[in-house]
């Protein structure tokens, strides 16, 4: 006896598919940046690829309890039967053949996908310095002079390098509906590029737990035309506030709920002394006396990168 | 005197525990009370808390492990009612303070203190029966192993009255976890419990390495020993392999913290990522020490219950083997948005994928065993049919999270807590429950009441897809995983839907103490008088029903798989009368519990820096040692007599059955 | 009917059961030592990771010196030449031997433990503590958890001199000594990585 899904049961489960990822607003499938839409499609792809050995294993599951139950008697028994080198060879071959497929996927979408990889755009990069500190976070235009705290806004169509590092517990950057995160670490700066391709407010959050503050430290980003860009930043240059040492100093002190704050002038390099108060990987720059030879940002096979010294 | 310890560490403040610890003040004092009513003290110290037979063992870890249940499960009722009310931008009723010890409690309570016991719960109960062995390779060793496994799971509890617990996520990433952010205890009685029930699993896999190796009965080579034995061995190599890594590490975190060392510091050079990558080297090993005995539980079981010969017995040994040294080179991908590199995470998500083939393998194995075969729908192949629909989304899911372009969307999202309770849920606590309730006649002589069974089954399940589907679609709506509060409206009705799943499962959770409770009545009515209560296929089964404390008085020769299968083919019978022997047995002991006693507080003086208390309680561990190591009198002999009436009485049972 | 009788498997314990004993004891005894080795191999990685981050303080060349850390090294390469005697007099059935051979174990294990106790407290009070660089909380980890180990070894020595003593060359007593000398010269050989790697290596 063979068993089909009566027509409706298969429309049904389309609808309601639509119904599911569609309806609701889900914003890891309704990316507005390229970088979102191009992990998305992975998603999907992996699904289908990986529903190919799920759904008749659901399917054989069902037929089987029902065909093979012990009252059934009219079903074919054979309690010796343990081998066969055809079911072996499809078992262990057809999800071979899918993983390869997945694996080759998964090697090119990897280095595609790379955070550290630059967006291929002919649009000039704008440069955000971000840095995760108890529970609030702080954006850093260094090209443009500016700062702001848990307010991130973006151009529209234009790659945005990000160069994130923490002044506390390692937390993750990230904003779902322009693609994936990537963990803030003291003394170190990781990198993350990302475009919008729609206008927006998105919500960013932290993404890794770090303490109590941890479920309120979240972000607004804005992306905007080029003109809506530039009058925000006209308007945090016309407010008051620079960030130095000194003002960052008490910016750091444990917050939560931390409100928008502007910036209107920055000291340069504040970024990078932030990461360099802690050793992180950085190798020792001066040795008290005796031999000083050590030197140098080695690659680390296990975890960031560090930029070049 | 008492080091940081002063009558504050009782949180009187928070009423919420004062009612949890009087509530479980009260039971435990009914507890003694009716122990001391019906006189049962001597009854329980000599047979039980001193016994170092691997029969009484396991069930000790097995009733720990579901008391231990309850708190993990409360925690996570807690949990989803916190995050079902505060959704809507108001703060609920746990604080975060509170509500971020609770999902740290519930991680480390879930898999140190109810999965794990459960595991090697079943493990010592059945491997040595399953081999023909009498018992395994280092009896005191293994009671040893059970009583430090108590005093980390009396340490985690302690921390609930006294002190707190760690609010960092249940593998306590630095430099969260360390001094300057976690100055408090909660770190502390973290690192302890889990060092010394970490050294007795570490015991746990010396000695069934050592029995499943050396002391299988005759005829019974590897390639024909149940499929259970052969996960329990993988078990143990896993648990060789990876356990020194989590003493070490943590080891190395308690440095940071009480001698002000820079291993995961900030500061001075210290490299938190360092402790990401050893903690993960030792978690994944360890959920594949959960997961494949419950493989092997639901490979027994699709046999019997199917009553057919396991498909490509040999297609599921090798499988197991590559799962298990896979399982050591694919940590990364617990970690691949930390930024190592394209080349690093491309090498790490395409072998995570392949593990994938040989589990497909496994899942086929069961379903062409009971293709054609005569299915009875028991509860244990409820739950084995469940768990291989629900197993298979899991694996789906873990796949996903396998290709680095996907897992930088939802890492650390509640896809990642759907997948992993899919797998460990759908997994390993189905494959528990399904071997408790096979298993449970052999332990006790009597069956467990079966609607109850049923019904418990049928809550855990749907519960389960309540609780946990709607998190796929929460992570698809930007949730992220451990938020106390928040305000987004539209994930409102997913979170109720996944508290009434909780609820569900409650009902299933009642539904097995009720069983308990009316099966322990109801025991003469259910009574295994054959030892053979589901005409099954492995040596256990030619036991009585409980087994004679010495297993076999005669090791069985095997000469096939499914050794006893054959027997009853051949019509061998089980117990005859023959020329017995003395047999030579461990005697029981309460140095286990004495050393396990002291080295619990050793740890607790540690938490709370009572240094002299600290070097007492080391002193006094290392001389228990000491102290059982000088005992002469360790064994002795069965006399063949008792030996012959013991069996002559089972051959009674057996002709009157 | 009678294929369940196996004649040998219930034969009353004599030297072939106590030598089952035995050996197993010996062999899980091996299996142990195996999961030590993945501990030194933990934090020989951490160490390899951690040694260059000084932090401004000293690197390897500065503060180790090799020909103390020599020495050291040839004691406990004798000791385990000692223990090596003590198990030929163990085989050779004479007690009295055994106990000489082991208590000059224990002196030369004494020595070694003296000697790194020696080392650390001068670096210590130099201020180059475990709290000072990452650099040098790997290297007191990584040598002190040997030095903690070679402890344990001595504790465990004295009690099996002790036992010796008190009820002669026994199958116990030669297992437990059968176990202590794989431990022994186990703790030799991770030594010698250590030597290797830490020192050596560091200097060069």
């Amino acid at each position: 006896m063979r068993t089909r899904l009566p027509c409706y049961v298969s429309r049904l489960l389309l609808v309601g598919g639509m119904l599911l990822l569609g309806g609701c607003d889900m914003v890891l499938f309704n990316p507005k940046g390229q970088v979102g839409v191009d992990q998305r499609n992975l998603i999907i792809l992996s699904t289908l690829l990986m529903l190919l050995v799920v759904i008749p294993v659901i399917v054989m599951a069902f037929i089987f309890s029902v065909k093979y139950r012990a009252s059934n008697t009219k079903a074919k028994y054979t309690p010796e039967w343990a081998h066969s080198r055809k079911i072996e060879t499809v078992v262990w071959g057809v999800p071979l053949v899918i993983i390869i497929i997945l694996g080759v996927v998964t090697w090119k979408s990897t280095h595609a996908l790379d955070p550290y990889r630059p967006l291929d755009s002919d649009v000039k990069p704008l440069v955000v310095q971000v840095v995760a500190t108890d529970w609030k976070w702080l954006f850093i235009y260094p090209e443009l002079g500016i700062a702001s705290v848990n307010e991130l806004a973006m151009p529209l169509d234009t790659p945005v390098n990000f160069r994130v590092t923490s002044d506390g517990a390692m937390t993750s950057f990230f904003i779902p509906a322009l693609g994936g995160q990537i963990y803030a670490m003291a003394g170190m700066q990781t990198q993350l590029h990302l475009i919008a391709n729609e206008a927006g407010e998105y919500r960013g959050i932290a993404a890794n737990y770090n303490g109590p503050g941890f479920s309120d430290m979240h972000f607004r980003t804005l992306a905007t035309d080029a003109a809506g860009f530039d009058k925000w930043v006209a308007g945090v240059r016309a407010g008051q506030g620079r960030l130095d040492k000194d003002s960052y100093a008490r910016l750091a002190r444990p917050t939560v709920k931390h409100p928008v704050e502007h910036y209107a002038s920055i000291q340069p390099d504040l970024f990078q002394s932030i990461i360099d108060k802690y050793e992180g990987m950085n190798r020792s720059r001066e040795v008290e006396h005796r031999m000083g030879h050590m030197q140098g940002s080695i690659e680390s096979p296990v975890g960031a990168r560090q930029q070049g010294q | 005197m008492f080091g940081k310890l002063t009558l504050e560490a009782i949180p009187t403040d928070e009423p919420i525990i004062m009612w949890t610890l009087a509530v479980v003040a009260l039971i435990a004092l009914a507890g003694i009370a009716a122990i001391t009513y019906y006189r049962k003290w001597a009854y329980l110290w000599n047979e039980w808390f001193t016994s170092v037979d691997h029969k009484r063992i396991g069930v000790m870890y097995i009733v720990v492990g579901l008391v231990m249940l309850l708190r993990g499960f409360s925690d996570a009722i807690m949990m989803r009612t916190q995050q079902a009310m505060a959704s809507d931008g108001s703060p609920g009723y746990l604080p975060p303070e509170h509500y971020d010890q609770i999902f740290t409690a519930h991680g480390v309570i879930m898999i140190f203190f109810m999965a794990m016991p459960l595991v090697v719960g079943l493990m010592n109960i059945v491997v040595p029966l399953q081999i023909g062995a009498r018992d395994v390779a280092f009896p005191f060793l293994n009671a040893l192993s059970f009583w430090l496994f108590v005093a980390g799971a009396m340490l985690v509890n302690v921390s609930l009255a006294v002190g707190e617990f760690a609010r960092t996520g249940w593998v306590a990433y630095p430099p969260l976890s360390g001094l300057s952010y976690s100055p408090g205890v909660g770190v502390d009685y973290y690192i302890w419990s889990l060092q010394i029930s970490g050294v007795g699993t570490l015991l746990t896999g010396v000695n069934f390495f050592v029995t499943i190796l050396k002391m299988r009965t005759p005829g019974m080579t590897l390639f024909r020993m149940p499929v259970f034995t052969w996960t329990v061995l993988c078990t143990a190599v896993l648990i060789l392999a990876s356990f020194p890594i989590l003493t070490a590490t943590l080891f190395m975190l308690s440095l940071d913290r009480y001698l002000d060392m820079h291993f995961f510091t900030n500061e001075l050079g210290g490299n938190p990522m360092m402790y990401v990558n050893l903690i993960w080297a030792w978690g994944h090993p360890e959920v594949y020490i959960l997961i494949l005995p419950a493989f092997g539980i639901f490979s027994e079981v699709a046999s019997t219950f199917s009553r057919k010969r396991l498909f490509g017995y040999h297609s599921l040994v090798w499988a197991t083997i590559v799962i298990t040294i896979l399982s050591f080179i694919v940590w990364v991908h617990h970690f691949f948005t930390m930024g190592s590199g394209a080349n690093v995470n491309a090498f790490f998500g395409i072998m995570t994928m392949i593990i994938a083939v040989p589990t497909g393998v496994k899942i086929f194995t069961w379903l062409f065993t009971m293709y054609r075969g005569r299915v009875r729908f028991e509860t244990p192949m409820l739950w084995t049919v469940g768990f291989i629909v629900t197993f298979s989304i899991g694996g789906m899911t873990g796949v996903l999270l396998a290709v680095p372009g996907a897992d930088f969307l939802l890492h650390n999202s509640l896809f990642l807590i759907a997948h992993f309770h899919n797998v460990i849920i759908g997994g390993a606590v189905f494959g528990y429950m399904c071997g408790l309730t096979y298993w449970f006649p052999k332990a006790f002589g009597f069956k467990l009441h079966d609607r109850l069974g049923r019904a418990a089954f049928w809550c855990w399940i749907i519960g389960f897809y309540f609780a946990f589907m709607p998190s796929y679609f929460l992570s698809f709506m930007g949730m992220t995983r451990r938020l106390n509060h928040f305000n987004v409206p539209e994930w409102e009705p997913w979170l109720l839907a996944e508290l009434l799943g909780v609820g569900i499962i409650l009902c299933g959770v009642s539904c097995q103490i009720l069983q308990f409770y009316f099966s322990i009545r109801q025991r003469h009515q259910n009574r295994d008088l054959t030892g053979d209560p589901w005409d099954g296929r492995t040596l256990e089964w030619s036991t009585a029903s409980p087994p004679p404390f010495y297993n076999f008085a005669q090791q069985p020769v095997v000469e096939g798989i499914d050794a006893y299968w054959g027997m009853k083919e051949r019509g061998q019978k089980t117990a005859v009368e023959a020329d017995f022997q003395n047999i030579h047995m461990p005697r029981n002991t309460a140095m286990g519990l004495v050393i396990s006693l002291f080295s619990l507080i050793m740890c607790f003086a540690l938490v709370w820096h009572i240094w002299w208390l600290a070097i007492v309680g080391l002193v006094a561990t290392i001389g228990g040692v000491i102290w059982r190591s000088a005992d002469d009198d360790i064994d002795y002999y069965v006399p063949a007599e008792e030996v012959a009436r013991i069996e002559n009485q089972r051959i009674k049972m057996l002709a009157e059955a | 009917m009678s294929n369940l009788v196996q004649p040998n498997a219930t034969a009353p314990e004599s030297e072939h059961g106590h030598s089952d004993a035995s050996s197993m004891t010996l062999f899980g005894f091996w299996i142990y030592l195996m999961t030590d080795c993945i501990l030194f191999a933990t934090l020989f990685a951490t160490y390899a990771v951690l040694g260059q981050s000084v932090a401004g303080g000293p690197g390897a060349a500065d503060i180790f010196e090799l020909p103390y850390v020599l020495t050291e090294t040839f004691i406990l390469l004798f000791s385990s030449i000692t223990y090596g005697f003590a198990m030929l007099a163990l085989s050779a059935g004479q007690k009295q031997k055994v106990l000489a051979w082991l208590g000059l174990t224990f002196v030369l294990g004494l020595a070694f433990i003296g000697m790194e106790i020696h080392e650390f407290q001068k670096l210590i009070g130099e201020g180059y503590g475990p709290d000072r660089s990452a650099f040098l909380t790997g290297f007191f980890t990584l040598v002190g958890t040997h030095g903690l180990h070679v402890t344990a070894g001595l504790i465990w020595m004295a009690v099996v001199m002790f036992q010796v003593q008190r009820n002669g060359l026994t199958m116990v007593n030669a297992t437990r000594m059968g176990c202590l000398s794989l431990f022994w010269h186990f703790l030799d050989v991770v030594w010698i990585c250590v030597f290797t790697v830490v020192y050596l290596f560091g200097v060069m």
